[in-house]
């Protein structure tokens, strides 16, 4: 099987596996994105036409959720809270830091694909600024603990592609 | 009795290490072979105290806050399996901390004691109990129990949870299937607030209880538990302690051999902050966009798949196993006016005492801060407080006297919403927080209505405007104009209710401006 295939496959079983639910769509679409780290256009019409609902149907619903990402993500994902309670412990200016920081290690070669994204929340709001770092919430961030969360983060991955 | 050392596994305790300190606890008892048992047990929610280690022993159970990943050795060379007090780091009984000991801990009575899935613990604890008085009740008397005990929805709207399930239990579905839902709102999106997913990762059955008992009480056999997807952990522990709570006979076919049922089953959002509001959740839950609905036909009769359907926060689920087991007039004593019972506050932002503080209504937003705050985290002077998440008001310190219950505060034309207070110190800009209000609904809105989609972004620019010094009075009057035309014109509190935060922090603006201008001309000697 080549790779389009395979995706084709994981995309049905992750259809097949929540067909018994009532209203399945929005756990068919995290079953792929779990799987595939994000919803590859491919999968439109294969679930419009399982879940017998428009190919537009599925695409709206898609672009509606924050969560739902279209295209693969970088291998390091970033999401920044921009919420009240982070905003009141310097949030607004960590966020700028860390971009300049990514945007720094760029210019020197050390670049690995990094992805910025807001979030409005993660309710750890007694212990801002947070982030979120590959799936894991750091609390309390300065710019200066970012950049060890940051440096390890790449080091494992470099250990893990070994 | 065997030594126990409790590591928490809670967001919080885990955005700040608490993984690696388990391990390097772990590592030090393999090397010594000790006999010390190992729990990751929840939170008690004294964030700022977290990760707070405890250990109990024979003489009973102390604390060891805040710990960091570095500070285990020092802990471990100086007793800490001991629960010796020859560290900086000793906090004593943690029952005893006043910020905990202070507190009228019902919802939360077992939060970080035990192994959040550890369901005998919860047994132990007072746990099954309200479900087992429910079962010896008709659905009627358990309905009227909650009426009695004024328990409102504590998710921000305050609607009386008793009147909800009477609706509920006398609809009839209109498809005649006798389906009916309870669906637990747990996509807790306000800033400032921690509540829900503090009593998911630290708590789970107390919730799965309360739903079992809405269920008996509105004769809906299953529920959904919408839980945000910036949740992980608390989804994960849910998961377990459901599957838990079905081999013990609370869920599924046949609950506790009673002859009824009730299935759950989690769902997980999207990242929409919208479908937090309870008709944009249905719809979300059935696969669509989450665009709120038009109301009536009301949720209770018409709500998820067209069928009667309760809706109701994971806090106000989760204070019904206590009405059940303790009686409602036991919960009513607590409160004040028609705001009965306890909220659990949340302290968050820029505070040295971060948590959550779960009171009587009634108490002040000053005596809050004063008795539990501890000042800002900067050191800075607080100078505002934006309650109830990212629609509530910016209350400035002449208005902090508030009693926080519903009716107080709705006087004072702020909201306690789902109970979140975010500090702020004396660096805050108050036209960035005023246009941010305006940008998150830009970026929230569900895009229904016109006045929440289109205004919001046109509030956006004359913030900036204002904030730029341009026609400031025309811009203003304008301001006010279009937050009229969001608060009437819009279906949900979205649009209705950003005018608060947006009003509130520019007033706050417009006189720190005054101020600030009347000292310049001080200063020159203009006076």
């Amino acid at each position: 099987m080549n790779d389009a295939d395979k995706i084709k496959q994981l995309i049905s079983d992750c259809i097949e596996s929540t067909s018994q639910l009532d209203g399945p769509l929005l756990p068919t679409l995290h079953k792929i994105q779990d799987n595939l780290g994000y919803i590859p256009k491919e999968s439109i019409p294969i679930i419009a036409s399982a879940q017998k609902r428009s190919k537009a149907e599925i695409k709206g619903v898609i672009s509606f959720y924050h969560h739902f990402k279209t295209t693969a993500p970088a291998r390091v994902e970033i999401t920044i809270c921009r919420a009240e309670a982070c905003q009141s412990v310097g949030s607004r200016q960590l966020e700028q830091q860390i971009s300049q920081d990514i945007e720094q290690s760029q210019l020197q070669g050390k670049y690995v694909d990094t992805n910025i994204s807001p979030v409005f929340c993660l309710g750890n709001c007694a212990c801002g600024p947070n982030i979120v770092v590959n799936g894991q919430m750091h609390g309390k961030v300065s710019a200066e603990k970012f950049r060890t969360i940051y440096q390890n983060e790449i080091a494992s991955l470099v250990e893990n592609s070994k | 009795m065997n030594i126990k050392v409790f590591v928490p596994q809670d967001s919080t305790a885990l955005s700040l290490g608490a993984d690696q300190i388990a391990r390097d606890i772990s590592r030090h008892i393999d090397q010594h072979n000790l006999n010390v048992e190992l729990i990751r047990n929840g939170s008690r929610g004294l964030f700022w105290l977290e990760t707070m280690i405890e250990v109990s022993n024979s003489n009973g159970r102390v604390a060891y806050g805040p710990v960091s990943p570095e500070d285990v050795p020092s802990l471990l060379a100086s007793g800490l399996l001991d629960a010796s007090p020859d560290h900086a780091l000793f906090l004593g009984d943690p029952e005893l901390i006043p910020y905990l000991k202070n507190q009228q801990r019902l919802t939360f009575a077992r939060a970080g004691l035990a192994d959040p899935v550890d369901i005998m613990a919860y047994r132990n604890k007072g746990g099954f109990s309200g479900v087992e008085k429910a079962l010896q009740l008709t659905s009627q008397q358990i309905v009227d129990e909650v009426k009695t005990s004024g328990l409102r929805g504590r998710g921000g709207a305050a609607f009386p949870t008793g009147i909800k399930w009477q609706t509920v239990l006398d609809a009839t579905p209109i498809d005649n299937s006798k389906q009916k839902y309870i669906i637990c709102n747990a996509d807790e999106g306000d800033s400032g607030t921690f509540a829900d997913r503090l009593l998911l990762e630290s708590d789970p059955f107390t919730l799965i209880e309360g739903m079992c008992i809405a269920g008996l009480a509105t004769e809906a056999t299953k529920g959904f538990i919408y839980v945000r997807s910036e949740y992980q952990q608390a989804q994960e522990k849910l998961e377990s302690a459901i599957e838990i709570a079905t081999q013990h006979g609370l869920l599924g076919n046949n609950i506790l051999q009673s002859g009824r049922h009730f299935h759950l089953e989690i769902r997980r959002g999207a990242g929409a902050y919208i479908c937090g509001e309870e008709t944009a959740l249905i719809e979300s839950l059935e696969g669509k966009r989450g665009l709120v609905r038009v109301k009536p036909p009301l949720p209770a009769l018409e709500g998820l798949f067209q069928r009667p359907t309760a809706v109701n926060n994971v806090l106000t689920l989760a204070a019904i196993p206590y009405i059940l087991s303790q009686g409602a007039r036991a919960y009513a004593k607590f409160g004040a006016g028609k705001s009965q019972g306890t909220q659990p506050f949340q302290l968050a932002g820029n505070i040295k005492q971060g948590g959550l503080i779960e009171l009587a209504f009634g108490i002040t937003l000053k005596q809050l801060i004063d008795q539990y705050g501890g000042g800002s985290l900067s050191g800075k002077a607080i100078k505002v407080l934006q309650v109830g998440g990212p629609l509530g008001t910016y209350l400035a310190s002449d208005q902090w006297d508030i009693p926080l219950e519903y009716e107080a505060m709705s006087e004072q034309g702020a909201v306690l919403g789902h109970g979140g207070i975010v500090a702020f110190d004396s660096e805050v800009k108050m036209i960035e927080q005023a246009t941010f209000g305006m940008e998150f609904c830009v970026q929230e809105s569900c895009g229904k209505c016109t006045p929440c989609r289109i205004g919001s972004q046109r509030g956006k620019d004359l913030l900036v405007d204002i904030s730029d010094s341009q026609n400031v009075q025309q811009n203003i009057e304008l301001l006010e104009d279009l937050c009229d035309t969001m608060a009437v014109g819009s279906l949900c509190a979205m649009g209705g209710m950003t005018p608060n935060p947006v009003l509130s922090a520019l007033k706050i603006h417009q006189h720190d401006s005054l101020n600030q201008a009347s000292n310049t001309h001080s200063e020159n000697g203009d006076f």
